[in-house]
């Protein structure tokens, strides 16, 4: 009996097992015995057996069987609605109200929506602060299943960075059939952490989704590209799909909800602990400045006519902006 | 001397007017060498605007037996090819709706430092300027490596002519379009506008417009001014506009040369988007409306009477 917990164990075990035909224990679940297989291109011996532990299912499904893994990357940002203060070179004050990245929100939602119809499991990701645990829950607490949460000690990170450390959990964790984000942050916007996840997992990406369906194995997509214009995009799975507004109507948490999502399974880690190496290259915050609001209006008086005339006047002469 | 690459942006095979201000941003202090890269098997159509701003390369890049077209995953496994054939060190490239697609995509590729989204760049020092939060903070970003990627915000740094006789040559890329994605079907949107981000100026309407059919006086003045049509988020969620055209923190982020709020009562999540506006006009009939406390000119008045009034007084020129 060959016991395995990991793929790298597994694949020492398994060239031995191709040849001795052997019973294996799978600490793992199925499908990442049976998306391993396929990975590597083993055939099973005939009568060599596998034991999935508890389900005790005897060889590999197929994969249309097998539960989906829809991953949801969630950023901690703050509100909207609050003004934000700068403190320090390159930090802000932090005490402000947090919540759910706006464009997050549409991303979880989808992936409720699917696995309502499809089953499987969603799985929550989050990089950040200490305090981003209470956007996890959140996240819990409108649909989640279970949450991972890698903690930081910085607000603003590089992104390849956050990519690495997404990439890393979800390996560990599982094998993605979809990884939902946002299309952007409303913080450090930098529009670009589910390109880099894209690459590292070698999965087709659609950002700025504005509708989402799936059939057959394939996802059909509607990409905004502005002007109102929008592509509609076929991909094949596992992808990933980054959300905008419009893609759906989010559900609000109850106290039900959010009393269950206590409960829900967070696995934690820290960055610095995941032997992460981004390299030397990188875009980091060098200074953070405040952004003034322009000061009191130049206010134009008379008739609608008369303003009219008066304000074209100024735009023209006095701003230079006609 | 630094090779720096510039994606251009085509539309009907006219160099997009919004490049023009990413080659000057290119150009540095000068004393680089520019490549203007275009999707292009014959990038020859794209040479004199593009010479006018000083690139010296125009570069028609293409995939082997492929249309590039096809597929962003071919575009941009092309691009990455050509940058790095080209020895080109920072490509730089516009922040809309293509290039946030593509130089993402370049970027994830040759696992280079991008920046998106940039008003300002200082190639000496390797910094950008850039927003956070929306418009809420300035942020300076230090860039480390020998490869990086750069998206320009539309309109945020200005076209500085710079002349020269550019020469036009073709790189043809081996790359293979992986298959994995497809583009079906491309739907119009129901306006003819240009992407509101590339917009150079933006007459917006608030909530009180009241219904889609009201939003035809801004389309009107929209006309005669050469601009493009934005709303508020309260008027898109009513139905009143469609979200591609939402300005804001949760909408696009915008910085046009003149932004013209109608009925607009200035939110913060509102002001996020078009705060760094050039100029910008509110037209409220609240003369205590919060949007007066931070803007250029103010017009105390109902909208559906200064609008059309505004419309006529630009009509006679
Ligand atoms: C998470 C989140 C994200 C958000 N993101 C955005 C965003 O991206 N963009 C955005 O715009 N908002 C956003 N908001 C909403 C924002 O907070 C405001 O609610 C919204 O901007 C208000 O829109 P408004 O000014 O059109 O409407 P109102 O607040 O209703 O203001 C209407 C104004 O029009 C004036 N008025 C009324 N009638 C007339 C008339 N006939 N002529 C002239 N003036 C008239 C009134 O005096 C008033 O000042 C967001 C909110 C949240 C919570």
């Amino acid at each position: 009996m060959h016991l395995f917990k990991n793929t790298d164990k597994c694949q020492a075990l398994f060239k031995n097992v191709h040849t001795n035909p052997a019973d294996i224990l799978c600490k793992k679940s199925l499908k990442t015995f049976s998306s391993f297989i396929k990975l590597e291109s083993f055939k099973l011996a005939t009568d060599c057996r596998v034991i999935i532990e508890k389900s005790y299912k005897l060889e590999n499904k197929p994969k249309k069987d097998v539960d989906m893994q829809i991953y949801v990357c969630v950023k901690h940002v703050p509100d909207t609605a609050v003004n934000i203060k700068v403190t320090g070179k390159d930090s802000f004050d932090e005490s402000v109200d947090f919540v759910i990245n706006p464009y997050d929100e549409y991303a979880i939602e989808q992936a409720v929506q699917i696995r309502e119809k499809e089953g499987g499991e969603v799985i929550i990701v989050t990089v950040g602060k200490e305090a981003a645990l209470k956007t996890v829950r959140s996240a819990l607490a409108v649909g989640g299943d279970r949450g991972i949460f890698v903690k930081t000690d910085a607000h603003f990170l590089d992104s390849t960075l956050v990519s690495q450390a997404i990439k890393k959990v979800i390996e560990d964790d599982g094998t993605p059939d979809m990884i939902f984000t946002g299309k952007q942050s409303v913080d450090a916007e930098g529009m670009q952490v589910h390109y880099r996840l894209a690459a590292g997992f070698d999965m087709p990406i659609a950002s700025d989704v504005a509708a989402f369906s799936m059939s057959d194995g394939k996802v059909t997509v509607e990409r905004e590209v502005g002007g109102g214009t929008r592509e509609v995009i076929e991909m094949s799975l596992p992808c990933v799909v980054a959300a905008t507004k419009g893609l759906n109507e989010p559900r609000y948490a109850n106290i039900p909800s959010i009393m269950k999502a206590k409960k829900k399974k967070v696995a934690q880690f820290d960055i610095a602990d995941m032997g992460l190496d981004s390299g030397s290259d990188g875009a980091e915050l060098n200074e953070l400045r405040p952004f003034p609001d322009k000061g009191k209006a130049k206010m134009i008086e008379g008739t609608p006519a008369e303003m009219a005339e008066e304000l074209v006047k100024l735009l023209k002469d006095e701003a230079k902006a006609l | 001397m630094a090779n720096i690459g510039v994606l251009i942006e085509t539309s009907d095979n006219e160099v997009k007017k919004a490049n023009f201000g990413v080659i000057s941003a290119a150009r540095g202090e000068g004393g680089n060498e520019i490549f203007g890269l275009v999707l292009s098997s014959d990038a020859a159509p794209c040479k004199e605007a593009a010479q006018e701003y000083g690139v010296q390369k125009v570069v028609g890049v293409s995939a082997e037996g492929a249309d590039i077209g096809s597929s962003p995953d071919l575009q941009a496994s092309a691009l990455a090819d050509a940058t790095e054939h080209l020895g080109i060190d920072v490509l730089f490239g516009l922040s809309s709706a293509q290039g946030k697609d593509l130089l993402a995509r370049v970027a994830a590729i040759l696992n280079a430092p991008l920046v998106m989204d940039c008003v300002g760049v200082n190639l000496t020092e390797n910094t950008v300027t850039k927003f956070h939060f929306a418009g809420k903070t300035y942020a300076s970003i230090k860039v480390t490596g020998n490869r990086w990627v750069c998206g320009i915000r539309p309109n945020a740094i200005e076209a500085r002519p710079a002349p020269c006789e550019a020469e036009v040559i073709s790189h043809q890329s081996a790359v293979q379009d992986p298959g994995r994605m497809k583009i079906r079907e491309i739907k119009k949107g129901d306006s003819e506008q240009v992407d509101l981000t590339e917009a150079e100026i933006i007459i917006s309407g608030g909530n009180p417009m009241a219904s889609a059919e009201n939003f035809k006086i801004l389309y009107d003045c929209a006309e005669v001014l050469g601009a493009a049509v934005g709303a508020s988020r309260s008027a898109v969620d009513a139905g009143f506009a469609p979200h591609a055209i939402q300005v804001g923190q949760t909408g696009k982020t915008v910085s046009p040369k003149l932004y013209i709020a109608c009925g607009i009562s200035g939110a913060i999540q509102h002001f996020a988007g078009m705060k760094t506006s050039k100029t910008i006009v509110g037209i409220n009939k609240d003369a205590e409306a919060p949007i007066f406390n931070k803007c250029d000119y103010g017009v105390v008045g109902d909208l559906f009477e200064v609008v059309p009034a505004l419309t006529e007084v630009l009509k006679r020129g």
